[in-house]
């Protein structure tokens, strides 16, 4: 590497800022760790060991990641648009009803066009589900938030009473403790495996996306209008958007992604479905966990990819340390909340040096415009 | 900006390349150490219902085997995301612990997979009677409570002691153990009198406490004065029946202490019945392929009576009598629909 | 059966349940209020109200004192008012990712004290019916509205003491005047940074009550996780109401009324499977905001960081 320039220290150090925020909040939680009479080193070798330590963990890592940066996705564009949806955990829980209905009832054609098919369900689902409170909110005043956290517990319901009944595995029909779970998928619709761990082909369909949701947003009529309405809608309006139908549109697409998620969870690593009364036991909370995802990542859809691996890995490592160290599950909990907290708030620190970069090169238009396109909304917020 | 992430990523897959699968090549249990025996749980283990009562049993298990020199034992709990069971399944096996316990029926088709990648290791899924021997997997147990057992003696006292006629029970979600508790209560209680009313709220969830109160509280609006329930958000309900002095019937681990002087009696269960019977199993190089019930009959549920309460002889007698009915199989109770 | 649902015994069980029900919604969401009009989106009332419900179960548990329980409570989620309120205005970060980040710790750190602290679920005697003399002797009403805990009515008189404040108080105009346009309220010299700390440490001691009305007012136990997603529909109950306590007073009302409602369909053998039951307070409350049609704009900052001298 070249000589470092003083903005290219600075902005080292913004990369770096995350590292020191999870540090600062492993060191609180290592307090706590001392207080369990724990060897924090031991509990945090565990948890590097289950996230990183070999080429299984590894795969673990990204088979948690994929959800997550599914939903992240759906919210990069939730949030360009200016929507709030923390309707994920329905809407994956939608997309993967109907995602297994098909591969359960599955026409005459090959897996993989069944699989594709199945997927293009599941987003449809997902779809669905966020369109209704796109819907609710663009033409008759309902709040999103208000509305995705309702639709939430409607589709885990729904999901109970299809698996109780209408679509319970006939094998449980005739045992007396009736499991609410579907039937399992046939082998050859199950989605292909990478490399033998259970990284399956999910994770690089994710990776795709990713691209192309920043295509969408950057470089289509559709991506520029959702971002217009989400900056302003009254100038939209001037210029002739359609503001109602970017509002459904823009809780639509995070819906179908979050969906999405929920059949790639199906075809790649359960293969059935399963209820234990909460969404939670299937989609271990990525409908919350994914939005978290995106706002590490700058609410960038190829910033989501390493963000969503960062909390993978977290996830996964935990489960790891609480098995070779023993501490209680709520620990880990209480542990991923410090580390959200520290690592939202370390941003200032990246603001402010951004502040003072961009007024240190005031006469470099340059460096201005390429803050334009950096911009997220939180900056766009700060400044104005 | 995202340069950290992709230097740890490389570090990862440098650490990983260095060492390839250090931790998964874990030692073959040497014949003469300690069982090892590793848990994966949905709940907490103090979740005074379906986790601790395998916990509760294990731990006793190790104490009579002599400790942990004897027994290994180590658990995940909180595991109700079915991916990070499955993960921390194929992490025990891959261990090499001798029993790997997948404690809730969600856990089966992990096992199912898994399990075929592990032959020396015996893992045992529950509850359910499916070892999936059908499927050519030789190295699962399976074991189930009867708890419908319970819930017939329990609702057998429930329909005597009522004076109203009327008896509310509060459960999560219609299915599994729950659902075969209270098929089995409202069997027993009709027994008794054929017309008594069992009104049942299945409230959705297993954790929301304050709407299991609040069922409580409609069942005793719509004249019950006598209540039971299944799984851990009952202690809300509880609570309810104690204020408004309705008396309770508890199933899974003993609820008397909750509140001594309403509960009536409890069903508890004891895994060690089962656990006992698979460790012998192991030892003869049987990984699988049984399943095992326990139930009033083998000892593995047991009616327990809260000696604080004054429970009227007759009506006692009467659950006595109904348990040795269940035991030698003059009574049979038919649920499952 | 459906004939039931009109006797009186229904209606009176239905009402009071209703009302018992919707006591921990008034705490947390009128203390959402209070965030919301001042700018600040708080999604961390659930972990405020874990913490808020152990320490009050924990306090009582050891001195059997009830009010210090609901005093320590108060103060566990002040503190955790604190911190957000910190991390929000200070460190200017992003509130709802940093209220999610609150909620794991308290759903986390309750749960851990709990473990640690008391072992297994414990029981307290809590709150008593309070029940006011002559007005809980009127037919019906009586039994609805005057046969409850004290923190019951505490959450009910929240109502209008909270709508007072907003409205009618300087500080109420000072909380408006943040959340509304905080650049204009600096230029006239009322402190952003002071009057969010204030809202967000209250909504935290709110929150905390609200925590403390479960655990030893309705429930007398606690139990990890017992809030069960009750802190958000809280959050949810501040936008049905358009950010006004009269109307999260009716919003906390519906829900909860809907609620009970289903459960005495199921004990009157309505026949409707239970699952699609429960899905109904949900259903309604959505239905209620389409068929009402009430256009509330939000707080114009709500969310949007406030920075001064920009």
């Amino acid at each position: 590497m070249p000589g470092l320039s003083k903005t290219r220290l600075s902005q080292l150090l913004d990369a770096a800022l995350p590292v020191f925020a999870v540090a600062a909040a492993l060191a609180v939680g290592a307090v706590m760790l001392l207080f369990l009479g724990v060897s924090p080193l031991e509990a945090y070798g565990a948890l590097w060991d289950g996230a990183f330590g070999n080429a299984n963990a590894l795969a673990e890592t990204l088979v948690k990641a994929t959800p997550l940066l599914l939903v992240g996705l759906g919210i990069c564009i939730a949030f360009r648009g200016d929507v709030i949806n923390i309707g994920g955990e329905g809407q994956m829980v939608v997309g993967a009803i109907l995602a297994i209905l098909l591969g359960l009832n599955p026409p005459e054609w090959p897996g993989w066009m069944v699989i594709t098919a199945a997927l293009l369900a599941g987003f449809l689902g997902g779809a669905i589900w966020g369109a209704i409170p796109g819907f609710l909110k663009a033409y008759f005043g309902v709040n999103e938030i208000l509305s995705t956290i309702m639709m939430n517990a409607i589709a885990v319901q729904l999901m109970n009473f299809l698996l109780r009944g209408p679509m319970i595995d006939p094998a449980q029909l005739e045992v007396a403790s009736k499991i609410p779970q579907t039937a399992r998928l046939a082998d050859v619709f199950r989605l292909p495996r990478l490399v033998p761990t259970r990284l399956h082909l999910g994770a690089a369909i994710a990776v795709v996306l990713a691209v192309l949701v920043y295509i969408l947003l950057w470089r289509t009529t559709m991506g520029y209008r959702i971002r217009a309405v989400g900056q302003n809608p009254h100038a939209s309006r001037y210029a002739g958007i359609n503001v109602k139908k970017n509002v459904v549109l823009a809780l639509l697409l995070s819906g179908a992604f979050a969906g999405l998620a929920g059949a790639i969870q199906i075809y790649g690593v359960n293969y059935r479905m399963i209820t234990d009364g909460s969404a939670t036991g299937f989609t271990g909370s990525a409908g919350f966990n994914g939005i978290v995802a995106a706002l590490f990542g700058q609410l960038h859809p190829l910033g989501t990819i390493p963000a969503s691996v960062f909390f993978g890995a977290l996830l996964v490592g935990a489960n790891k340390m609480q098995r070779m160290v023993q501490v209680p599950s709520a620990l880990i909990t209480a542990l991923n909340g410090l580390v959200v907290v520290f690592v939202v708030s370390s941003e200032v620190w990246r603001r402010r040096r951004q502040r003072r970069r961009l007024s240190a090169a005031v006469s470099a238009p340059e460096a201005a415009d390429a803050r334009e396109t950096q911009a997220t909304p939180m900056d766009r917020e700060t400044s104005s | 900006m995202k340069k950290w992430f992709v230097i740890v990523l490389l570090f990862a897959f440098l650490l990983a390349a260095c060492k390839p699968g250090a931790s998964e090549e874990a030692p073959a249990a040497a014949p003469s150490g300690p069982l090892r025996v590793a848990v994966v749980m949905p709940s907490a283990i103090n979740d005074l219902a379906f986790s601790q009562s395998m916990y509760d049993a294990l731990v006793a298990i190790q104490e009579e085997m002599g400790g942990p020199e004897k027994m290994e034992l180590v658990y995940s709990e909180g595991m109700f995301v079915v991916d990070d069971a499955a993960a921390a399944i194929r992490d025990y096996a891959s261990q090499g612990y001798d029993l790997v316990i997948a404690h809730g029926s969600q856990y089966g088709s992990s096992l199912q997979e898994i399990a075929p990648d592990f032959p020396e290791t015996a893992f045992a899924w529950g509850t359910t009677a499916n070892t999936f021997a059908d499927e050519g997997i030789k190295n699962i147990f399976a074991y189930e409570a009867a708890s419908q057992e319970g819930g017939y003696v329990n609702g057998v006292m429930a329909a005597s002691l009522s004076q109203s006629g009327v008896i509310g029970v509060v459960g999560p979600i219609e299915t599994g153990d729950a659902k075969l508790y209270v098929d089995g209560f409202v069997a027993g209680a009709k027994s008794v009198n054929p017309d008594i009313e069992v009104n049942v709220n299945w409230i959705g969830s297993f954790s929301d406490v304050a709407l299991a109160a609040e069922a409580a509280n409609t069942h005793i609006g719509a004249g019950a004065d006598v209540l039971t329930g299944t799984a851990q958000m009952v202690v809300g309900a509880i609570g309810v029946a104690e204020e408004n002095g309705v008396l309770w019937f508890g199933t899974q681990s003993s609820q008397t202490s909750l509140a001594p002087s309403i509960v009536v009696a409890n069903q508890v269960y004891d895994w060690t019945v089962a656990l006992d019977q698979m460790i012998a199993l192991i030892a003869e190089g049987t990984y699988g392929g049984q399943a095992f019930l326990i139930n009033l009959e083998n000892g593995g549920l047991v009616m327990e009576y809260n000696e604080d309460f004054d429970l009227p002889a007759d009506v006692k007698a009467l659950a006595e009598e109904t348990t040795q009915g269940i035991i030698d199989g003059s009574i049979t109770i038919d649920v499952g629909n | 059966m459906i004939s039931d649902f009109f006797s009186m015994t229904v209606l009176v069980g239905i009402l009071a349940s209703g009302i018992r029900l919707a006591t921990p919604y008034l705490y947390a969401a009128i203390g959402e209020v209070f965030g919301q009009r001042s700018g600040v989106l708080n999604l961390g009332v659930e972990g405020q109200m874990l913490l808020g419900a152990f320490a009050a179960f924990y306090v009582t548990f050891t001195t059997g004192n009830l009010w210090l329980g609901v005093l320590v409570a108060a103060i566990v989620g002040a503190l955790m008012g604190l911190a957000m309120a910190v991390v929000t205005v200070n460190l200017q970060a992003e509130q709802g990712i940093s209220g999610i980040g609150f909620y794991l710790f308290g759903l986390g750190m309750s749960d851990l004290l709990f473990q640690k602290l008391l072992g297994t679920v414990q029981t307290v005697s809590g709150f008593p019916k309070a029940t006011i003399p002559v007005l809980s002797a009127l037919p019906f009403i009586g039994d609805i509205f005057f046969s409850q805990n004290i923190l019951v009515y505490g959450a009910f008189a929240l109502v209008p003491v909270a709508w007072f404040v907003l409205n009618k108080t300087t500080l109420g105009l000072k909380i408006r005047a943040v959340g509304e346009n905080p650049e204009a309220a600096d230029s006239l010299g009322v402190s952003v940074a002071r009057v969010r700390y204030f809202t967000i440490i209250l909504g935290g001691t709110l929150s905390g009550i609200a925590g403390a009305s479960l655990s030893i007012g309705m429930l007398n136990v606690f139990q990890q996780n017992m809030t069960s997603g009750l802190g958000f529909i809280a959050v949810a109950l501040v936008y049905f109401g358009g950010w006004r306590p009269w109307g999260v007073l009716v919003g906390a009302l519906l829900f909860s009324m809907v609620n009970s409602l289903q459960l005495w369909g199921q004990v009157l053998g309505i026949p409707l499977p239970s699952d699609i039951a429960v899905m109904m307070p949900y259903i309604l409350t959505i239905l209620v905001l389409v068929i009402s049609v009430q256009r509330v704009r939000a707080p114009a900052a709500l969310t949007k960081v406030f920075e001064r001298g920009e």
